[in-house]
């Protein structure tokens, strides 16, 4: 084989690796974490410089999600770097992971060894964080998931939080509230089957129906990057459920929605968090009119803060925040006033700190920690009327 | 009779999803029937062209027939880039087969990664063009979309059928695929045969794309990936090669994997498919329309 040929071979498959490695979220590296960690740099004026990293969903099917947590994050560290000016700059580091767990490992373990930051926003995912998390536990760096509603994601360790309201609250709030104005009496379930997240919100959809009385007609599954749905709602068609309970991410949902609709399924629709994305009615259009779900987030709510925090995110991006904007602006907000109490950029003076949160005032809620780490805060039930969001 | 009922309901759903399937193979058996080998680029070249007529249909208004050229246009075009850049500089050097498989899938990567910057990861919903009409067949209900669905896929396959097999063009490509140095010996533009059955294969493409588009009610990037390996399975359990077989085996696959989903459990959808292709594979190697080499 000639050179010149077997170059052009070696670049043809070079080319095609790419299809393997293309949507990395950047190499690991396995330098050892200096001890103490965190890049604390104060300067003569007492300001102290924080790196914060950002693991998030922003390339391939959900970067809905990523894109809102980043436009959310990037409007409150311009806030937040105004306002502590002199005492506090933060500077974020943001890697993508395409909401791949592999990618998220790659990701934070870049983050803590090779850019030092002091703490860990993300990953977008409750899938990504349970790989991940661990990684930034054994590393002592606090990880601070905006977005992580499954259960168990306070257990992976005490360097994991969340402000995110875990769907164990959200979603039985949300049945609750529908069934005393429907007074639905029999549940049929569809969800994906291979995504913690979703597999979560079932377990809590089938729980709560369970504790409510509902009668169980069946369940049904699918996988994540479907888009055949006729099958299992067919099915469910069959069964004649007065409500019909959905646990997906908004991509899927939404075509679920809509089939069902398009099939005729005229039960009540439930969504869980995954719904709280304003694509919800771009994919699902009419069909997602009724569709009611539980946000700690509406851009609706009469408070001076949402509505501040509304306007300033129109400004800046032309549309509406949606739960996740919201949820990592308020993400953001904790960490510094974590920093501030601190009073150094610190991986674990700032874990003490973001332990003992209390009643801290976000623009999703009143948000506060107990002993295990676990958010405690308010639901809104909101539901679907004339393409938007409106309180229930 | 509800199981009764069901039974044909299903049957239904699965005749449209495997006709999606058939479209989508056809491309794949066309391009392997003359060249010899696999265009994996093949799923993401009809996604980024309906996306294209798709985009232009919401933006600017266009009616859909107008989108669909659009969609056949822009994934021809593709197609022939394919040709000049992945296929045919490999071709002219005689590089072992398997160097076009990784050249295409290298444009695959390509085509994707300019989808996502063209038009974002997201879906994008298809715009109702008959409003969901539902017609009621008495045993089954089903959709004015989908059986156009059903329809369009019914008369392309005899056209393009008809095509290959009686006219003088049809002949040069199958000339062409026997052999393609003594197709050119008599006569026979071979290159421009070639270019002409890439560009052929990418427009249907276009349209399965769009059809897919109005079955699903969305189109998705990542579509071209995970439609284009149910193609490749119906190309394979077809027997390559044959557009009969790849009509049939299309529908075949699509009711397989919706009675997995109706009367098994939906998580094995894909594994009761691959692995029934696998069992046939077993007793027929050469696929159900294949003829032994």
């Amino acid at each position: 084989m000639n050179k010149k040929r077997f170059s052009q071979l070696l670049a043809t498959c070079l080319l095609g690796t790419t299809i393997l490695a293309g949507c990395g979220g950047g190499a690991s590296t396995s330098t050892p974490a200096p001890a103490g960690g965190g890049e604390a740099q104060q300067s003569a004026g007492g300001e102290i410089t924080a790196k914060i990293g950002v693991v998030s969903f922003l390339s391939g099917t959900g970067a809905a999600y990523g894109e809102a947590q980043k436009a959310g994050l990037e409007l409150a560290l311009a806030e937040l770097n105004e306002a502590n000016k002199g005492k506090l700059k933060i500077e974020l580091q943001m890697e993508d992971s395409g909401g791949k767990k592999e990618s998220a490992i790659n990701a934070v373990n870049k983050l803590i060894n090779q850019d030092n930051v002091v703490a860990i926003i993300g990953p977008t995912l409750s899938g990504e964080m349970f790989a991940a998390g661990p990684v930034a536990n054994e590393a002592e760096t606090p990880i601070f998931g905006i977005s992580n509603t499954a259960e168990g994601i306070n257990d992976i360790g005490e360097y994991v939080f969340r402000n995110s309201l875990p769907e164990s609250i959200a979603i039985p709030t949300a049945m609750k509230a529908a069934q005393e104005k429907k007074g639905f009496k029999k549940a049929a379930f569809i969800y994906a089957a291979n995504d913690d997240f979703s597999v979560s919100g079932f377990k809590t959809m089938k729980a709560t129906a369970e504790q409510m009385g509902l009668e169980n007609l069946g369940e049904a599954t699918f996988s994540n990057g479907d888009v055949d749905f006729s099958a299992q709602l067919t099915k469910i068609k069959e069964l004649n459920p007065d409500v019909l309970l959905v646990s997906a991410l908004y991509k899927e949902g939404s075509l679920v929605v809509k089939k069902a609709r398009e099939l005729g399924i005229t039960a009540t629709i439930i969504g869980g968090n995954g719904f709280n994305n304003p694509q919800v009615f771009e994919i699902a259009g009419d069909a997602a009119e009724g569709l009611i779900v539980a946000t700690p987030f509406s851009p609706e709510k009469q408070d001076e803060k949402v509505q501040t925090f509304v306007k300033a995110f129109e400004a800046k991006y032309g549309k509406k925040p949606d739960q996740f904007a919201a949820q990592a602006y308020d993400g953001l907000y904790i960490i510094a006033q974590s920093l501030l109490a601190a009073g150094k950029a610190d991986r674990n003076a700032l874990r003490d700190q973001l332990a003992q949160l209390k009643d801290f005032q976000g623009v999703s809620g009143k948000l506060s920690f107990d002993e295990k780490r676990t958010p405690v805060g308010e639901a809104v039930v909101v539901e679907v009327k004339g393409g938007k969001f409106v309180p229930f | 009779m509800r199981w009764f009922n069901l039974f044909w309901q299903q049957l239904a759903n699965g005749l449209i999803v495997g006709s999606t399937y058939s479209l989508i193979a056809l491309g794949y058996t066309l391009i392997f029937g003359v060249l010899g080998i696999i265009n994996m680029a093949h799923g993401q070249i009809f996604i980024f062209g309906s996306l294209v007529g798709l985009a232009l249909m919401t933006s600017t208004d266009l009616p859909l027939p107008v989108a669909f050229v659009v969609a056949i246009v822009v994934s021809a075009i593709l197609g022939i880039i394919l040709e000049y850049t992945a296929l045919r500089p490999l071709r002219k050097k005689n590089v072992p087969h398997l160097a076009s498989l990784i050249s295409t899938i290298g444009f695959a990567t390509l085509v994707e990664e300019g989808m996502h910057k063209l038009f974002g990861a997201d879906s994008r919903s298809f715009p109702e063009v008959f409003g969901g009409k539902v017609f009621d067949l008495g045993i089954m209900q089903i959709r004015g979309v989908d059986l156009l669905i059903i329809g369009i896929s019914l008369v392309l396959m005899f056209v393009l059928h008809f095509w290959i097999t009686r006219t003088k063009l049809g002949k040069a490509i199958r000339a062409t695929a026997e052999n393609s140095d003594t197709a050119s010996i008599l006569g026979i533009n071979t290159n421009l045969v070639i270019v002409l059955t890439v560009m052929i294969a990418s427009g249907l493409g276009g349209i399965a794309g769009m059809m897919i588009g109005m079955t699903y009610s969305a189109l998705i990037p990542s579509m071209g990936l995970t439609l284009g390996f149910k193609g490749l399975a119906v190309l394979i359990l077809g027997g390559v090669g044959s557009i009969p077989g790849a009509m049939v085996c299309g529908v075949l696959l699509g009711v397989i994997e919706v009675f997995a989903v109706a009367y098994g459990d939906s998580s094995y959808r894909d594994a009761v498919a691959f692995g029934l292709i696998i069992l046939i594979l077993l007793i027929r190697p050469q696929g159900l329309f294949g003829s032994k080499a």
